[in-house]
């Protein structure tokens, strides 16, 4: 998979975070809720509204306007 | 007597565990930031009381929030003896983030690996021994919701009390960062901190801006040099900082934690399929929180509230014999009966009904549902140019208006914060039902729930409609990210829900036996006067001042000085409308009276036009104080009290006009 923005992956997708590209607020409380680049991630539901994802089974909705800002890949 | 502090990331289990520690008042919520206040409770161990503080809950201790400041300074210049750090098993790494910030600052922890049993359904295996060794601190698994492991807890808490033990961890930053540290440090160690220096080096570096702003105030030229040195540096450590504490979390899960091989889908997992559905999802919200007002009418009002009403009666005519008996005078019986027995009688006729009400938010609260409703309500928020966040300050806002202002703290952005405290008024809070109430049986008693039902949403969808023309006039710019957990289902705990209800009822009580005495007393007292005069009745000063104000109400039909003085009392606290109706309508003789002279008082019509008056008018004196502290401004406070007015105003003469216009009056 290339890198691609979140928003792109479809429900049931996995993928590690590789890059933010947020202000530095939005960067650091994704970091603080676990979503910090490296991270693997499940897409839980991505469809209208904002993005779930989940880490283990514990699930963060993320805005849709943010979630397009993180950049994620294999 | 020494202190333990309660520090955990919200949805930890944190609230119940201090319950399940202390078993005194606490409210409990499954959504990000409800604590926002510290709580106490003390415990008795083996002779000797402790004092608990709980502290709000938060994700990380920087400078994000009110909250974190908060929790934050309690640890270091508060000198807790003990922190017990409540961790949720089933999401470790990212609860060890708060930990590693608590080693950081050097503090003595006990670790409550809360939640042992999801952890273990889930099939993550933590090996505790290993756990305890690389972290340093002693780790307790917990199951708060059934009080197992506590007293465990308690015991390793206060055996660290007395023993003097380094639990400063060593994290490296990398080379770089750590040889910046020691810079700071140095030139620190003379500087009048109130933190410990290594500490603030760290804090320095991830930029955070309330400790900058503290070395900024320190006029010592060595520090004034060192912050334009940091000034340019801080950018590019700030997310190293936090990926390093990370590299030191997977330091220790690796060694102590093993994660199944497959995610295994839980219930919960199942339930939000359904609960989060793009086209489900929205009808599922309307349904829930129409049950909830149906119920609350049915138990509370049809079911219960008759007891009560029933009971008052009785306790009036024992008093009003037992005044006779005693040869009281005639004045003494009437503010007795009429004043006291009257007015607060009528307010506590609605107790039932909002303890059904307070017991079916707090179990949306506690079930995890909150956080779904914030989910779904984003995108229509968004599109008013909030966020999804807002909706849930006024859910709160439907139980009081109080918490609801409160709640909007966890707004980290000035505008989103400023119209979130701005429209919750218009978020019908419990003290407003009684009103409703009583125009619903005088006039609407086989739609009680509907009407009550429509009152909301009308509430819900004027405060959306002002957001929306706020944010484009008054606050512009962009609404800030949402970032929410949503927290597994749980099943409430009969305990918690009692206990937020409580919470909520008391203060309920209190405010009825206090302000709103206060205020039916003073009334009272304008009825009488002046000395001779007929009582409740238009030549009496309260009438007089009711028939000043009439004629504002005029166009929307309840131009009476009745009705003037009852919405005059409201803003003193709205609780008290009723209370006055009943002493200028029926001269409070029986519930059924005022039902009676409301009904020959009112038409249908202007009935529903005052019960729209009384949603949206201005806010109760303890909303509006708590609007002045939130947002810091006597200018906003009165924008709130009057620009609600003259909405309010207009609504109801609106709904009062057009229905005659289309010949519904």
């Amino acid at each position: 998979m290339l890198t691609k923005s979140l928003t792109k992956l479809n429900s049931g997708e996995s993928c590690r975070i590789q890059k933010i590209n947020a202000g530095m607020n939005a960067t650091r409380r994704l970091y603080e809720m676990g979503l910090n680049t490296g991270s693997n991630i499940k897409v839980v539901k991505n469809d209208i509204g904002p993005v779930i994802v989940s880490i283990y089974g514990n699930k963060i909705a993320v805005g849709r306007g943010l979630a397009e800002k993180i950049i994620v890949g294999d | 007597m020494n202190t333990i502090a309660l520090v955990g990331n919200p949805n930890s289990g944190k609230t119940t565990l201090f319950n399940a520690l202390t078993g005194s008042n606490q409210r409990v919520g499954n959504w990000p930031g409800v604590t926002v206040e510290k709580k106490e409770g003390n415990i008795k161990y083996k002779g000797q009381i402790y004092t608990i503080i709980d502290l709000p809950g938060t994700y990380s201790l920087g400078s994000f929030s009110e909250d974190e400041i908060v929790a934050r300074d309690f640890i270091l210049k508060g000198n807790p003896d003990v922190v017990i750090n409540v961790i949720d098993a089933t999401n470790i790494e990212r609860n060890l983030y708060l930990t590693t910030q608590l080693l950081e600052m050097g503090a003595k922890i006990v670790i409550a690996l809360n939640m042992i049993d999801e952890a273990n359904a889930k099939k993550i295996e933590i090996d505790v021994n290993a756990l305890s060794k690389k972290i340093g601190a002693p780790v307790v698994p917990t199951i708060a919701s059934k009080k197992k492991g506590i007293e465990d807890l308690v015991s390793k808490a206060v055996e660290l009390i007395h023993k003097n033990a380094d639990f400063k961890a060593h994290i490296s930053y990398g080379e770089n960062i750590d040889r910046e540290i020691e810079n700071i440090k140095t030139v620190l160690k003379d500087a009048n901190l109130d933190y410990p220096a290594d500490w603030v080096a760290v804090k320095a570096l991830e930029g955070d801006q309330y400790i900058l702003k503290k070395l900024e105030e320190d006029h010592d030229l060595k520090v004034s040099n060192l912050l334009k040195n940091l000034k340019d540096k801080i950018g590019d450590f700030e997310l190293e900082i936090i990926d390093k504490r990370y590299e030191f979390i997977n330091n220790i899960t690796n060694e102590a934690v093993k994660f199944p091989e497959e995610y295994i889908e839980t219930v919960s997992d199942k339930i939000d399929k359904v609960i989060t559905h793009k086209i489900l999802g929205l009808p599922i919200f309307a349904l829930i929180m129409f049950i909830v007002f149906e119920l609350t009418f049915a138990i509370g009002q049809d079911f219960l509230g008759g007891y009560v009403g029933t009971a008052i009666e009785i306790l009036g005519s024992a008093v009003e014999n037992l005044l006779i008996s005693l040869n009281a005078p005639d004045w003494l019986i009437s503010f007795f009966i009429e004043g006291i027995i009257g007015g607060i009688g009528t307010v506590l006729e609605f107790v039932p009904l909002i303890v059904v009400l307070y017991m079916l938010m707090g179990i949306l609260e506690d079930s995890g549902y909150m956080a779904r409703a914030a989910y779904i309500m984003d995108n229509i928020m968004r599109a008013l140019g909030l966020q999804g966040k807002t909706f849930i300050s006024m859910i709160i806002g439907f139980g009081c208006n109080v918490p609801g202002v409160m709640s909007t703290r966890t707004l980290d952005n000035k505008k989103d914060r400023m119209i979130a405290i701005l429209i919750n008024p218009f978020m019908s809070c419990g003290a407003r039902i009684p009103i409703y109430l009583l125009f619903i049986s005088a006039f609407f008693p086989d739609h009680g729930g509907l009407v009550l039902f429509s009152l909301y949403f009308l509430g819900i969808v004027i405060a959306l409609l002002i957001a929306k023309i706020f944010s484009k006039t008054l606050f512009k710019g962009e609404s800030s990210y949402f970032i929410m957990e949503l927290p597994p289902y749980r099943f409430p705990t009969v305990e918690n829900v009692l206990r937020n209800m409580w919470d909520n009822v008391s203060e309920f009580l209190v405010r009825a036996g206090t302000t709103i005495f206060i205020v039916v007393a003073i009334l009272w007292v304008l009825a009488m006067l002046p000395v001779g005069v007929e009582p409740y009745s238009q030549s009496s000063i309260l009438g007089k001042i009711g028939t000043f104000i009439a004629p504002i109400f005029a166009p929307a039909g309840y131009g009476t000085w009745q009705a003037a003085v009852g919405l005059f009392s409201g803003i003193a606290a709205k609780e008290a409308v009723v209370a006055i109706l009943g002493m200028v309508y029926a001269g409070v003789e029986e519930g059924t009276a005022l039902v009676t002279a409301i009904q020959s008082a009112f038409t249908p019509l202007s009935a529903v036009s005052f019960m729209v008056m009384t949603l949206l008018y201005t806010p109760c004196a303890a909303t509006l104080s708590v609007i002045k502290k939130e947002t810091g401004s006597t200018k906003w406070t009165l924008f709130s009290a009057l620009y609600s007015f003259a909405i309010a105003w207009l609504m109801s003469v609106i709904v009062y006009q057009v229905g005659n216009a289309i010949g519904l009056g």
